[in-house]
């Protein structure tokens, strides 16, 4: 099963030729993804890597039936780029750029609202299902195939709960990076859902750090509304306040904000929280164990 | 990115919102002349730094005469002033804004942010201004009013006007101020790509008419590239002039007080890193994300803007390939070991993309790398390398 993409999804690059998607959707056919085509405007008509660009989403996914985007667009131009996925009724729309503008995002919602496209990121590395599909710029290679649903908002720190899980024989479902932005088209409680229906997961690692409310909400979400078990981090606990570390949205803004104040709730709230950014993997085996999974 | 108040209040009267009559000055004698131009018998000289707190650490003073606006201006210019803001080492004062005097009869509070549980623009209002709102926040939450702005629509009146009522402003002359101050400000946040304005206090003068007393901006510096009149308000003076090198190199750094210096690729696993090493007893001495790609011409950047920090007594090089090469990031390290005449011990952890070759680099490279298998054992050998060499 696996949540929001799958070895039947037909995945399309927005800023197909640019040199970047190009090896990406490269990396991502070599790991058996069904790239059908992209897009760059003003290139309709000719073919790249073997498939058709198109002019236009709209054009795209009426010839191809495109149901997900890869949008590698610069961040000037990723807000349009996302408007014009949404527009075209795609259902998983992947946004890698880091850099877009706030206040484009707060746009982009504002269009995505009542329509049922999904928005990944910005700045995401973007969302694998191992062994069936890759949308984005995380190495396929760490990732296997497994039980696992995996939700974060950074990239590497990503990669390092997936390195530790696989280090213990635990695969992975799906994972999804929600990105490092303050305002970004998925959260937590949208992939948690998802989790929750998907009768090919069996726990969550969610990683979070300093910064907003996501984690929190997503925490009391689950509380009242899921039966499997989630592992939760939140990097940050040596960060100072009121200083942005690295990510747009990694800022603490006050008493509640810290990594501390968030993992003590997460704790409250019923989740396995792993203190230690190094001790992701064996609160997930722990997690197993007591729901008798493992 | 941040401005100074004297810039947020020619930003605003370029919107038509009421600030006090008032210019920048540099030096005594330019804080003088322009005393004197606006007139009047009482001014208030304000230094300019990017941080709060001025009044009680004496950056703000009344004066009763021109001569009294040089001396304070004299005083100023110069001095450090330290507040709760800007840490022990303080900010030096090298500009001061000259206004007039107003006499205040309220003072209220009114500031706009981009809410991440709404993912709007809302506005944040209170009737007690001239403190800190977070103050206002715990004291007594029923007297934060907050209103949401739908961006397709825009601020509408009766938004204004909701606020308004519950700050009080419930008469038809103050009301239609307030009205039209918040619209105003709106329009500014949005057209220059703000992520945050604040007016505190927004104060009521004699005669009734309400007037923006200090005002600070933040502008988001991912949308500067269409707003260069914002951007040429930056003052790098301001900024920490490592953090500026480094932002020339693509790298983002912080310095913190510790003594194992970081050098990590992506914000999380940065401060994952900096978690492990304050978890294993350590101290991390900065945040330092390499980003994506990391040549080794940025490994060796890195690896050089760390160390110059004096407290740094090892390195910590915790690298996650996804786009990144271990090989290319090992060759760094070796160039950087040579260039650099490291001799602070530095302990690898290199995992991802082409990691085996990256490790037989290092080992080969015949230099004293400490590699690490795994996070845990990178913050674990980083520490130990400093309790060893204190004990």
């Amino acid at each position: 099963m696996s949540i929001f993409v799958n070895q039947d999804s037909k995945v399309i690059f927005q800023g197909f030729t640019g040199q970047h998607a190009t090896f990406h959707a490269e990396e991502a056919i070599k790991t058996g993804t069904n790239v059908v085509g992209g897009v760059t405007p003003g290139k309709g008509g000719t073919t790249h890597l073997g498939r058709p660009v198109f002019d236009t989403v709209a054009e795209a996914v009426e010839a191809t039936g495109a149901d997900v985007s890869a949008i590698f667009v610069p961040p000037a131009f990723a807000a349009d780029a996302i408007m014009e996925a949404i527009d075209a009724g795609i259902k998983v729309a992947v946004v890698i750029a880091d850099g877009i503008p706030v206040q484009d995002m707060v746009r982009v919602q504002r269009y995505r609202a009542g329509r049922d496209t999904l928005v990944i990121g910005p700045n995401t590395p973007g969302i694998i299902t191992p062994g069936q599909c890759k949308v984005g710029i995380m190495p396929a290679h760490i990732y296997q195939p497994g039980r696992i649903g995996v939700v974060s908002r950074s990239g590497t720190l990503n990669y390092e709960a997936v390195e530790q899980m696989t280090a213990l024989g635990l695969g992975q479902s799906t994972s999804v990076g929600i990105g490092g932005d303050p305002v970004n088209g998925t959260d937590f409680v949208t992939v948690l859902k998802a989790f929750e229906a998907d009768p090919e997961t069996d726990a969550v690692v969610m990683i979070g750090e300093i910064g907003g409310p996501q984690e929190v909400a997503a925490a009391r979400w689950a509380k009242e509304n899921m039966r499997k078990p989630i592992v939760g981090f939140v990097a940050g606990l040596s960060a100072p306040p009121g200083r942005r570390m690295g990510h747009a949205g990694a800022i603490i803004a006050g008493e509640a904000d810290t990594a501390k104040a968030k993992m003590d709730l997460m704790e409250q709230l019923g989740l396995y929280v792993a203190r230690n950014p190094a001790h992701i993997g064996e609160t997930v085996m722990r997690a197993l164990r007591e729901h008798g999974l493992a | 990115m941040n401005i100074h108040e004297y810039q947020a209040k020619e930003l605003l009267r370029s919107y038509q919102v009421p600030v006090p009559a008032g210019n920048v000055a540099f030096s005594d004698g330019q804080a003088y002349s322009i005393a004197e131009q606006i007139g009047g018998e009482r001014w208030v000289v304000k230094a300019q730094i990017h941080a709060g707190g001025r009044g009680k650490a004496g950056g703000v003073k009344v004066a009763d005469s021109l001569e009294e606006v040089r001396r304070i201006a004299d005083e100023m210019i110069g001095m450090t002033l330290v507040t709760h803001q800007t840490g022990p080492k303080g900010r030096v004062v090298k500009r001061v804004l000259v206004e007039e005097a107003s006499r205040i009869v309220d003072e209220f509070y009114l500031g706009f942010v981009i809410d991440r549980a709404t993912q709007r623009i809302t506005i944040v209002a209170s009737s007690e201004g001239g403190v800190e709102i977070e103050e206002v926040a715990k004291r007594s939450p029923d007297k934060i009013i907050r209103e949401t702005i739908d961006p397709a629509i825009g601020l509408a009146d009766f938004q204004c006007r909701k606020v308004a009522a519950a700050m009080g402003l419930r008469d038809k002359e103050r009301m239609t101020q307030l009205v039209r101050i918040m619209k105003r400000i709106y329009r500014c946040f949005r057209d220059k790509d703000a992520l945050q304005a604040e007016i505190n206090p927004l104060a009521q003068v004699e005669g009734g008419k309400l007037i923006c007393l200090d005002a600070k901006f933040n502008f988001d510096t991912n949308a500067l590239y269409r707003h260069p009149d914002i951007n040429e308000l930056r003052d790098l003076d301001e900024e920490d002039p490592k953090e500026v090198e480094a932002s020339g190199h693509g790298l983002n750094y912080i310095a913190l007080d510790g003594d194992i210096g970081c050098i990590v690729n992506g914000a999380g696993l940065a401060m994952a890193t900096m978690d492990a090493i304050t978890l294993h007893g350590g101290r991390p001495a900065n945040f330092l994300d390499v980003g994506g790609g990391a040549s080794p011409e940025k490994v060796t950047n890195a690896c050089r803007i760390v160390m110059e920090d004096p407290n740094v007594r090892a390195l910590l090089v915790n690298i996650f390939a996804g786009i990144n090469r271990c090989d290319w990031i090992a060759t760094g390290l070796i160039q950087a070991y040579r260039t650099l005449n490291i001799e602070l011990p530095m302990v690898v952890r290199l995992a991802g993309t082409n990691v085996e070759q990256g490790r037989k680099i290092l080992e080969d490279s015949g230099l004293p790398f400490v590699q690490a298998a795994n996070l845990d054992d990178a913050a674990a050998k980083a520490v130990a390398t400093i309790k060893g060499e204190s004990a």
